[in-house]
């Protein structure tokens, strides 16, 4: 086993992984850039060290930097947390080029898995479901109405080349067909220089849904469960939860069974993900894999009991998985919501800043992964994640009760974050029924809240306001609470002080 | 002690005395029975013929908002005594107004440099923060008098960054 582990990253996941090493009696290495001296993964580690500005390109990315203080505090095993360099198939080779072990698969299996057309060549061969439809350019309008019928309408039209929307036409039936071919093709040659377009089964409400692998490197694969992750915003996840409430046991095993084959076809070892695409009648497609822990890893470390964070630095070490596919069992129900520095009044505009207040939720089924603190200033440099709240229950109803409950105990002050819209989702008959789309959260928050919490404690906010005012100003003396002179909540104190100063 | 207290915008009389534990209260002329204590920091625990209501304070650079279970409430408190606060309260609506960061961040662009003629709600700087730009509006129509932080200036909550007159 390894006696020191270098974390290459920052926030709740650094802290995470620190924690996992102290339980393992690992010793911990922290990296920080100029503006994450304070910063929770710096406090909680054995040791840390300075790597540069607070741009990531020269601190949290910098491979020579991270590697060079690997090498000083001679950790002989580099965690890559998710973001960042987790992806990042040179610094993988990089690591293996130093005699450093990277925690998580090869550079050879994320560079397969890195390019969408040669994962795709590879899933193929090992009968992955695909979306089904062309993967070459289509060459005529009879080609791309032979290919519509037989896959059935709707479909959609894509620029080979394309992304962003540009290029891409839903054809809902064959009499649209042609003239959404021609526009397409215009438009992909406008946008992209390319006129190639090729053709897919449009599937519709479409449910992202994705399956945790774990790989040793002595041949051994195992399925722990999905995760459904269709509550999104901009393609950004917001909540997940396992199980999902659209898999039966058949489905999941199903889902597992492939997940596994995708791993072994990239010779794939460490934790990783396969995402899906499904509809509402159970079937899936491959959508890509993910060749790092995820963020929402804890709803399968509650639904399973195992530690995902602990297996993937014994695979490292070079263990065998302690358990096979027979021994996992899925119990209970876990959901987790990821509390970002946003502003839900401000159409979610990052809002960075120092937390004042820190309130924190705990009790029954209740897990927290934070990396942050009361007096701690949320940089403005990196993504706006702060921690996760994960509930866990019996079953969902149970779990949907527990996070309203703890999101309630929940506070964040002196910045904005999405706690509220948690509230929204929860207590939504639609997300409770678990009828879910990657649809579903646009369509919550187009509509005009319907339980708007009651807005008639305006007086005790008035009455409170004066006992603040009163409190503080019998505690002025002992200490300056940070309390600055131009805050207009402290009006009354400020007078009073001018008449002490006359 | 005798304050003017605005909700949301509302504004309400309280008067308060402290009698050793309890409290005298009267809110807008009618009295209020309640106990109180300082959990914590900015953290209240009100009990009102044994409504239990826990409030949290919050305050920024600019303003203070209290939350009273899940509901969140501006809330400005003055004390009617203090006439310098009514004055420059008074002088604040008329004049010049203060465009003020709200988050720390970087100024990426100006969009309407000084004595440029701008409407209410109309973009005069854009801020960065975490990636995402944001623009800064004027609260007021008039002409844009200062521009205090050019392109590339850091910024920090509270800090002025233009004056429209």
């Amino acid at each position: 086993m390894f006696k020191k582990i270098l974390i290459a990253n920052r926030g709740e996941i650094a802290v995470r992984v620190i924690r996992a090493c102290r339980e393992l009696g690992i010793a911990s290495v922290a990296v920080y850039s100029d503006v994450d001296r304070a910063s929770l993964h710096v406090r909680k580690a054995d040791e840390a060290y300075h790597i540069g500005p607070a741009a990531a390109a020269e601190s949290y990315l910098n491979i020579r930097k991270i590697l060079e203080v690997a090498k000083r505090s001679g950790a002989q095993a580099i965690h890559p947390g998710y973001g960042f360099l987790s992806e990042n198939a040179k610094f993988a080779q990089a690591c293996a080029d130093a005699g450093i072990k990277f925690i998580g698969p090869t550079a050879a299996s994320m560079e397969m898995m890195g390019s969408k057309t040669r994962a795709r060549q590879h899933m193929e061969i090992a009968e992955v479901p695909f979306v089904p439809g062309t993967s070459h350019g289509l060459q005529s309008v009879d080609e791309a109405e032979e290919v519509a019928t037989r896959i059935g309408y709707p479909v959609m039209l894509k620029a080979a080349a394309g992304g962003g929307g540009k290029g891409m036409r839903l054809v809902g039936s064959r009499e649209e067909l042609r003239s959404a071919l021609e526009s397409a093709r215009s438009e992909a040659q406008r946008s992209f220089g390319d006129n190639e377009v090729y053709i897919e089964k449009y599937i519709v409400n479409p449910r992202h849904i994705e399956m945790q692998i774990l790989a040793d490197e002595h041949g051994n694969t195992v399925w722990l469960g999905e995760r459904e992750c269709s509550i999104q915003r901009r393609h950004q996840k917001v909540l997940e939860e396992s199980p999902s409430p659209l898999v039966d046991p058949e489905m999941r095993r199903r889902m597992g069974e492939i997940a596994v084959r995708v791993a072994k076809a990239a010779n794939y070892c460490n934790a990783g993900t396969v995402e899906f695409l499904s509809d509402q009648e159970r079937n899936f497609y491959f959508l890509e894999m993910n060749t790092r822990l995820q963020v929402e890893h804890p709803v399968t470390e509650l639904i399973t009991g195992l530690d995902l964070v602990h297996l993937q630095i014994r695979i490292a070490a070079g263990e065998k998985l302690p358990f096979t596919q027979e021994d996992v069992q899925i119990r209970g129900h876990a959901m987790e919501c990821r509390i970002y520095a946003e502003d839900p009044d401000n159409n979610y505009f990052p809002s960075p800043g120092k937390i004042t207040l820190l309130l924190l939720p705990s009790g029954p089924g209740i897990r927290r992964d934070s990396g942050m603190y009361e007096g701690w200033t949320v940089p403005i440099d990196y993504d706006p994640l702060l921690a996760k709240l994960i509930g866990y229950g019996t079953d969902r109803k149970q779990t949907i009760g527990r996070l309203i409950r703890a999101l309630n105990e929940y506070f964040v002050g002196g910045i904005k974050t999405n706690i509220s819209l948690f509230r929204r989702i929860l207590n939504d008959p639609e997300f409770q029924s678990g009828r879910l789309d990657t649809g579903y959260l646009d369509r919550l928050l187009a509509k005009a809240p319907s339980a708007e919490p009651e807005r008639s404690d305006a007086g005790i906010a008035a009455i409170a306001a004066g006992l603040f005012a009163m409190l503080d100003s019998a505690a002025t003396s002992s200490n300056g609470t940070g309390v600055s002179q131009a805050t207009p909540a402290s009006g009354w104190k400020k007078a009073a002080r001018l008449e002490n100063l006359r | 002690m005798t304050y003017e207290v605005s909700i949301d915008g509302k504004t309400h009389r309280l008067e308060l005395a402290r009698r050793d534990v309890a409290w005298e209260c009267k809110l807008d002329g009618r009295d209020i029975q309640l106990d109180a204590v300082l959990a914590r920091r900015d953290v209240l625990s009100i009990l009102i013929d044994g409504k239990a209501y826990e409030v949290k304070r919050e305050r920024t650079a600019t303003d203070m908002h209290l939350w009273v279970g899940p509901v969140r409430y501006a809330a400005e408190l003055r004390d009617p005594r203090s006439l310098r606060e009514r004055k420059s309260a008074g002088v604040d609506e008329q004049g010049a107004k203060k465009l003020i960061a709200l988050m720390p961040g970087k100024v990426v662009r100006v969009l309407a440099p000084e004595r440029t003629e701008v409407e209410a709600g109309q973009g005069i700087l854009v801020v960065e923060a975490m990636k995402m730009q944001n623009e800064m509006k004027s609260p007021k129509k008039g002409v844009v008098q200062k521009i205090l932080a050019a392109e590339g200036t850091a910024v920090n909550p509270g800090d002025v960054l233009a004056i429209v007159e």
